[in-house]
This record gives structure tokens, sequence and C-alpha cells, in this order.
């Protein structure tokens, strides 16, 4: 039997079927079950079984949510008050928080109950979850390979059916790759959707918060909790949060998808490319119709990005320098060496090299030829969407070219690792929408199908994946416990 | 102290100093630039920062409108181009007391720029001085050194502070033209009310960039710059001694080294601050946590509407329409708080204009003075001093009296009429009284009074002297002069 929805556990929550308490235990007895996949670096059991009795309490007052009372699990990168929260990094290994993300102050309003926080790449930096301080993630499907990151133990956790969603954020596909690589449908709501504040900023410009289940509709759910303006987020939208869930059922009669050429490029698996044009055939079927399309610029998605965003990262981790929380070194000579130590024993190999690259890409004599050319480049990407839009309501592809790689695989070779999001960056470029959903298999790993879609229309997104699901069943396969 | 005091060295006619300012201004608002901090000052250390003030990950800054809103009032003061968007950019460097590692400045697109400035000098020259630009950015934190044995405590409460970086062009050429540069902005700061201007508390810093070229040069030459001098004193005093310093520098066959230097106040000199290894980058960029500052017409216009007429033409104002001296009309209009109490009583008395400031330049200004109180907190409002005015004019009173019975009011006796009356000090001004008075001062001194009628008119003031005496100076003085003359030419 699938694993239930987050309506059909509110259902059983409601009939008295199952408690709270009784949905908290058992995703804190699966997280210890499966502990090998090293999908949390915290598990908060304590905190879980008090949120849970409060949760049944609400809903035995009759001030149940659709949210009160399922758990879930928050990537270590949103802000917990007082749990610690360590961006994966040894930096912060010890920080505990003062405050609440937004994120996590709307879902305990919601009523969700937090069991723990998920494993992620340092600082989110990577696309295979090695990148980890406390170690790599595996993924459920098959623990040699990676689960795809930088979310990749809220992907991992999901997944194993340890919780029925997780958060996640995707600077460059962090949430839609992770997703992809474990089968999950993940959402990257627009910029500016999702209040940034109290998630630990990688690049301001391009981190989105979101979320990973099994379902569209699940997603709808939760995006319905954590979207909105927020004052304390000077880049959060101040326009009203569409109704998601009522917006599922919407028909796909009449839907002009653009399949974009370039997303299927050398580079891409043909199991991939098989299995996504499968899936738009289902589409079609249904009533959509597929326009090709070409995104000119998209071949330079990832050299803007690889620009732009370690360019934000090292101005951004300049705060961790030993003097006010975080790690600092044993016994410092003088500032200098405060600096220079603390900052090599807390950070990892590849959080270092984004902020030497980022560093170099702003120095004087450098700027114009690396950020300020990055930035125009972002423009012309943005600018493919906008023309792309105005032919096609979505734009659909592989969300990566490949299904999940093994393990070490591309850890000694950057490059490789970064042509991993070659299909995810642009969009994060564009601070559009876009969602990954299961799409099939290959060589009996999940490969997702992305669809993008204009600024702000998440729900065209939900319905169109929703309806997809409502014919597949690619997002309830799961994995076996052989992890 | 001016600029001829440095031409009593040989050789310096050859030279032209070439200065520009930096001026730091705190702008006053209740709470921080990016954070709902509190600015106020001297409070316990770390008290006043918040999340985003210490840089805790995951905290984002939010604009303060009113910090905007006062930059953009000074903008229009000095009638620049206010940039209807601006564009906030990341500093970025390593320094204790800079939380986040950056500080959050303005760059390539400030939200002031091409301003001008009339500045008067005090050889009574006007100047008009450019202003490049003006941008919001905030303050650094504190270092403090002397609290703990062996280690550097850090004071945040100043981080994220709001401050105006005023930015005059290289157009000053002179210790003199720089200092009075910088006084004419700290007048207009504090009457456009956007900073306290206290120097003491860091609330008005000056940066200084000097150079000097060969007098008729065109190029500039290599500056250096004088850093934090915290007043205007001291920042002549830097200005002349780096011109100083840099002339004898190239007359010897030196060359300027571009650095920052300190100034020392206890040796009137300047020195190189500790050699940075490597010139500073700052690899300023857009700060992707702000989007940029996008100002309509409409918020614009608003304050523009709400700008206060300024300093200068108020100057211009009371010389021109009210007929006051340049003198008086430029103390009156050396601080908004000075001109409101003026005006105040200028709009009781209108045909007044001059007594009006002698007034309040006068025993106001002596008696605030004296109290250490600033005028807005003066004990005598400007009705109350309009009142005992009035009766001066009217003869109720004397000018003698009057001061008394201002310091009485000062004291908080009362008000100027109870004062009056309490101390009987209504002018005689009833004829018959004053005559009778008259009358018996003649009879005492017969032999005075025939001296004067042959001719020795400085025998009058004797007899005023003597009627004073008898009506305990109560006796209105022209009332006084007119009869004595009468009753002795008749007599």
């Amino acid at each position: 039997m699938p694993s239930p929805s987050l309506a059909e556990l509110a259902q059983q929550l409601a009939s008295g079927q199952i408690r709270a308490a009784d949905l908290a235990d058992r995703a804190l007895a699966r997280a210890r079950e499966r502990a090998a996949l090293n999908a949390f670096i915290t598990l908060t059991p304590e905190r879980a079984r008090a949120a849970a009795a409060t949760a049944d309490a609400a809903r035995a007052a009759g001030r149940a949510g659709t949210l009160t009372g399922i758990p879930f699990a928050h990537k270590d990168i949103f802000c917990t008050k007082g749990i610690r929260t360590t961006c994966a990094s040894r930096m912060l290994a010890d920080f505990v928080p003062p405050y609440d993300a937004a994120v996590a102050e709307r879902l305990d309003a919601a009523g969700a109950v937090l069991i723990g926080k998920a494993n992620l790449d340092e600082f989110a930096m990577g696309s295979s979850n090695e990148n980890s301080a406390f170690g790599a993630v595996r993924n459920p499907w098959d623990p040699e390979r990676v689960p795809g990151g930088s979310s990749g133990g809220s992907a991992a956790a999901v997944a194993a059916g340890i919780v029925p969603f997780a958060t996640g954020s995707d600077t460059g596909g962090s949430i839609r790759q992770p997703a992809a690589f474990c089968g999950l449908t993940g959402l990257k709501p627009t910029y500016g959707r999702v209040s940034r504040h109290g998630m630990i900023a990688y690049a301001s410009s391009l981190d989105c918060g979101g979320v990973l289940a099994r379902r569209a509709e699940d997603c709808a759910q939760v995006l319905a909790a954590i979207a909105g303006h927020d004052n304390r987020d000077a880049t959060s939208a101040p326009r009203p949060v569409d109704d998601y869930r009522a917006a599922l059922d919407r028909p796909l009669a009449g839907l002009r998808i653009g399949v974009a050429r370039e997303y299927f490029g050398a580079g891409v698996e043909d199991g991939v490319g098989a299995a996504v044009r499968e899936a738009l055939g289902e589409l079609e079927k249904r009533g959509a119709r597929l326009i090709d399309i070409g995104l000119p610029n998209a071949r330079h998605a990832i050299p803007a990005y690889y620009v732009i965003a370690p360019a934000e990262a090292s101005s951004n981790l300049a705060r961790y320098d030993g003097v006010r929380y975080g790690h600092r070194c044993a016994h410092p000579a003088s500032l200098e060496d405060l600096y220079s130590r603390s900052r090599a024993e807390g950070f990892g190999a590849e959080v270092k090299r984004r902020i030497l690259v980022g560093t170099y890409g702003l120095s004087a004599g450098y700027y114009d030829a690396y950020y300020l050319r990055a930035q125009r480049i972002r423009r012309l990407i943005a600018n493919d969407f906008a023309e792309a839009f105005r032919a096609v309501d979505l734009i659909a592809g592989p969300t990566a070219p490949t299904v999940a790689f093994r393990v070490g695989e591309k850890s000694a070779d950057p490059l490789a690792m970064y042509a991993a999001d070659v299909n995810t960056v642009a969009v994060n470029l564009a601070g559009l929408p876009a969602i990954s959903l299961p799409a099939g298999f290959s060589a009996g790993l999940p490969v997702g199908l992305q669809l993008i879609a204009p600024a702000f229309a998440e729900g065209m997104l939900l319905a169109v994946a929703h309806r997809f699901q409502q014919h597949t069943d690619w997002h309830l396969r799961e994995p076996g416990d052989s992890a | 102290m001016t600029s001829s005091h440095v031409s009593h060295h040989t050789s310096h006619a050859a030279w032209q100093p070439v200065i520009g300012l930096e001026i730091h201004a705190q702008l006053s608002t209740a709470s921080k630039l990016f954070s709902g901090a509190p600015t106020a000052y001297g409070a316990e250390p770390n008290t006043q920062a918040a999340l985003l003030d210490v840089a805790m990950p995951g905290t984002l800054p939010v604009p303060n409108c009113a910090a905007i809103d006062k930059a953009i009032l000074f903008g229009l003061a000095i009638d620049a181009t206010i940039a209807p968007r601006s564009v906030f950019a990341r500093k970025n460097y390593f320094y204790p007391d800079l939380p986040k590692g950056y500080q959050i400045s303005q760059y390539e697109l400030p939200v002031v720029s091409r301003g001008r400035l009339t500045v008067r000098l005090d050889d009574g020259r006007t100047l008009t001085v450019a202003i490049e630009r003006a941008h919001l950015e905030e303050d650094a934190g504190k270092s403090v050194h002397d609290a703990f044995h062996a280690e550097t405590g850090i004071d945040l409460n100043r981080a994220g502070v709001p401050l105006l970086e005023i930015v005059s062009a290289p157009a000053l050429h002179s210790p003199a033209e720089a200092v009075a540069y910088m006084r004419a902005v700290h007048t207009l700061v504090r009457w456009l009310g956007i900073c306290d201007g206290n120097l003491q508390e860091g609330s008005f810093r000056c940066d200084a960039n000097v150079s000097v070229r060969p007098a008729g040069s065109t190029t500039l030459g290599t500056r250096t710059e004088i850093k934090n001098v915290n007043s205007f004193r001291f920042v002549e005093k830097a200005i002349e001694y780096e011109i100083e310093r840099q002339i004898r520098t190239l007359e010897n066959g030196g060359t300027i080294v571009q650095e920052t230097r300190l100034y020392d106040p206890t040796r009137h000199q300047t020195r190189a601050m500790r050699g940075k290894e490597s010139a500073d980058d700052y690899r300023y960029f857009p700060d992707p946590d702000l989007p940029p500052l996008i100002l309509d017409g409409n918020r614009v216009a608003t304050l523009r509407a709400a700008l206060p007429e300024l300093p200068e033409a108020c100057r211009r104002r009371y010389i021109e329409v009210l007929g006051l001296g340049e003198q008086e009309a430029g103390q009156l209009c050396l601080d908004r708080a000075t001109t409101e109490y003026f005006e105040a009583l200028l709009a009781e008395l209108p045909e007044e204009a001059r007594l009006c400031a002698n007034w309040v330049l006068g025993e106001l200004a002596a008696a605030l003075n004296e109290a250490g109180l600033d005028i807005a907190d003066s004990r005598v409002a400007a009705a109350e001093l309009a009142t005992l005015l009035r009766h001066m004019r009217e003869g109720a009173i004397t000018l003698r009296s009057a001061k008394d019975v201002f310091a009485a009011m000062w004291a908080g006796e009362g008000s100027a009429e109870a004062i009056i009356e309490a101390r009987g000090l209504r002018q005689i001004s009833d004829t018959g009284a004053l005559a009778a008075a008259v009358d018996a001062v003649l009879a005492e001194f017969p032999g005075q009074a025939a001296d004067y009628r042959r001719g020795n008119e400085k025998l009058l003031q004797f007899f005023v002297g003597q009627v004073m005496k008898r009506t305990r100076g109560q006796a209105n003085p022209q009332q006084l002069n007119a009869l004595l003359r009468e009753q002795l030419a008749g007599g």
C-alpha cells in the first residue's frame, strides 16, 4: 500500500485512527532504523513528542489545521530556536540559533511536528550531499549512490518513508535534483514567494525555500503553509498567496508545454531522455500540447551561475570569522591567525573553493569580466524564458541529465559535478518556479521531469503535476529497505 | 586661523592645496539603518544590537524609511539630483567590529549626487562648494581595548547606525575654506533635523583628503587621507599641518605616498597609520539582500514640500527684508532652534526686528550660555519675552528695568507683569507726578538751575539723575528730558 498523502494523514488524525504522537514515534523509529542513510544531522525526539502532544491537544480542542500533527524534517539550513543548526558545516557544528526561520515559524504555527534536522551539502554547496561535515547521505534507492544535493538529507528522509515531507532550499537545483534522484516531487517556488528570513544564506539572489514530498498535492499543502510576504525579508514578494489546493483540479486541455531542445542535449543519458519523453507523451495524451522551443542562452547558465553564486557566497560567509559564534581556532596568535585558522578549520573543501572563486570574481580588475558579465548573461537567460512564455504555458525537460550517480564518482572533479546542474540553475538565475516530478525509471533508478512556469505560477505547476500523478504511479513507487 | 597663516612660509605661493572632505553625519533615527535596534548613545555595550547587528546567520537587512527620507531631505537642501533608483552595495573587508564581514553602503548609484552648498567665509567671501554625492551606509561597531586584560572587547551598539556620507568635490583650497564648508554642512544637517551634529559622540565626523599641486596646475597631486578628526579646530589644524608637510616633502625632492594618516591633537601633527600590506580591494557589489531603492516622484515631492527655509535663504531675508546686520543675521541662522525662537518673538513684535535680534543674541544668549542650556530649553519662552519687550516699548518700564525683569523671569519669579508690579517698576509717565518731582528738584538746587540757564547744558544730566533718585528710577526718561528742558527754559 502506498504511503498516505498529507491529506490522508490529516484524515486519519481527524478520525482518531492515529494520533500525532504515534506518527512522531513512528517517524523517529523509522529514522533510527534507516540511520545508515545518514539523512539526519540532528533528531529532536523530545521536542517532537512535545509538539505531537500539543498537536493532539489542538485537534481535540477543534483547532487543527491541514498539517497539524504531521511529522516532517527541516533541511538543517533553516534556523530553529534552541535546536542546533549546522548547515552541515564544522563551522556551525555547535551553533544553536536564538530564533526561528520564517519557514520554521509557519510550519510550527500550522502544527506540523519537527522530528529532526536533515543533512545537506555544507552551506547548500553541492549536488551530491557528499560535501557534509557530518558525512555523505545515501540514496534509499541504492546506498552506493548519492541522493543528490544539496537537500539530499531531506530527499532521503522522505524517500525512505521517515517523514511524509521535508523542507529544502534550492539555489541552483538543490530541491529539484535530489527530488529527481530519489523519486520525489520537489517544488522550488518563485524567488520571493517564501521568506528567506532565518534560512542561512548561500547565494542570496538565488536561494529559495521549498518542499520535497511524494505528491504534488502534498507540496501544494506545504507551500500554502510556508508561502507569503514577510517584512523581515526585503526580497519577499508583497503579493497574496494563491489557493494552491483549489487550483489542483484544473484540467490539462489546451495547456501548451514548451519542450526545450537544449535540455535534451549531449550529456543527457538515453534512459533519462526516454523516460522524460514518455512522460511528456502522457501529458499530451491528457490534453496538453507539446511545442518545440529553444532557450538559446541555456548553455551559458552553468558558467554564469558558478560566478554569481560563489561571488555572493564569498561575502555571505565572511561573517564566519570566529569572533561572535561558530568555530574558533584554539589559541589564536593574532587577529589574522584567528581569521585564517578558524575559517581553514571550519569550512570544507567545496565551501573554500567557492569562497575563493567568488572572491576572485569580485576583485578589482576581474569584476567586469566575471561578475558583471555573468549578470548580463543572467538577464539574457531571463529574457529567453520571458520570450518562451509568450508562446507556451510551461517549459519541460529532464530535471537532471543523469540518474543518481555513484558515491565518489564525481567528487574528485568539481566541473563534472557542476554539470549535473545544467538544467536547473537557469531557473534560479531567472527567479522562476519549477517542480521536479517522478517520470519513470532508468536502470532501476528514478528519473525526474522538470516543469518550469512563469513567476508566481506555482498553482499551474502543481496542477499539471497533480494531473500527471493522477494518471501515473511513478511517485508512489518506493525503494526497498536494502540501504 | 586662516590660509594666510600658511603663507607665512616662503614659496607657499607656488603651491595650491586641494582639499576634499568626506563627512559622516549620523542620521537621527530611532532605529538602525537595517534593523529595529535603537540608536541611543551611551547604552551598556551590546544592549542595542539586534540579531542582524550581530550578523546572526539567516538574518536579513530591511531598510529604514526614516533614514532614507532624511538622506533625500539633505539632497533637496543642497539642490542635488535624487536618484529615482539607487543601489545598496556591500563593501567587503574583515574586521572584528564589522560583524557581517561587509558594510552595507552605496557605491555606484548613491541616493544623492551632484549637489552644491554656499559657504560664507570669515573674510566675507562666499564660496559654492560642489558636493559630489551623499550616500547611505551603516556604521561599524567599536573595538574596546581597555575593558579586559590583554583582550579586545567588541561593542556592537553602533553597528548598523545610519550614516549619510557627504563627499565634497576636491574643491577647497585652504584649511579655512575646508572648515567653513564643514561648519556649513554641520549647520545644515542640524537645521534639517536629520543629524544632532554632536561631534564628541561621533554623530558628525570628518575625513579630509589633502593634496598640493604647483600653482596653476590642473592635475591633482597625490593625496593623503586624514581620518576621523572630531572637532572643527582640529580639522583646520590637521589640514594645515598636512599641507605644510606635503609642501616641505615635495620641496625637499620627496614624493607623497597615498596613505591614511591620523591626526594627533596633542602634537598638532598627522602621522601615517600602520602600513597595510596590500592595497584595499573592497570587492563592492550590489547587495543581493536589498532590492534597488526606487523613489517615486510623490515621495520626493512630499519631502520637498516639507523642506524648511534653508539657512542661507533665511540669512539673506533677515538682511534684506528685516534690515538686520550681516553679523546678527548670520548668528540668528546658525541653528534652527535660534531661528525658530527669533521668528516666534518677531511674530509678536513684527515691527521690532532689531530689538528682537538684540535680545535673542544679547540677554537671552548670555543667560542660556551661563545656564548651559540650548535655546530650545530656554527658561523664558519667546511669547513671555515678547510681553516684556512690549512693556518696554510702550514705555511702561525702562531698558534698565527690563533687564532686571528678564533676570527675574529667568529665575522663575513669574510673568513679566507680575514682576513689574511686585517690584513697582512701572515708569512714572504721568505728567503731573513727574512735574511735581521736577519742581521739587529745581527748588532744591536753585544754583545749578541758574548755571544751566546761563548755558551750562551739561547740568541736564545732573537734574535727570536727581529726578530718577526721587522716583527710584521709574521716571520715563524721554518724558523727563522733555519736561526738564521745558521747566528750565521757562524758569
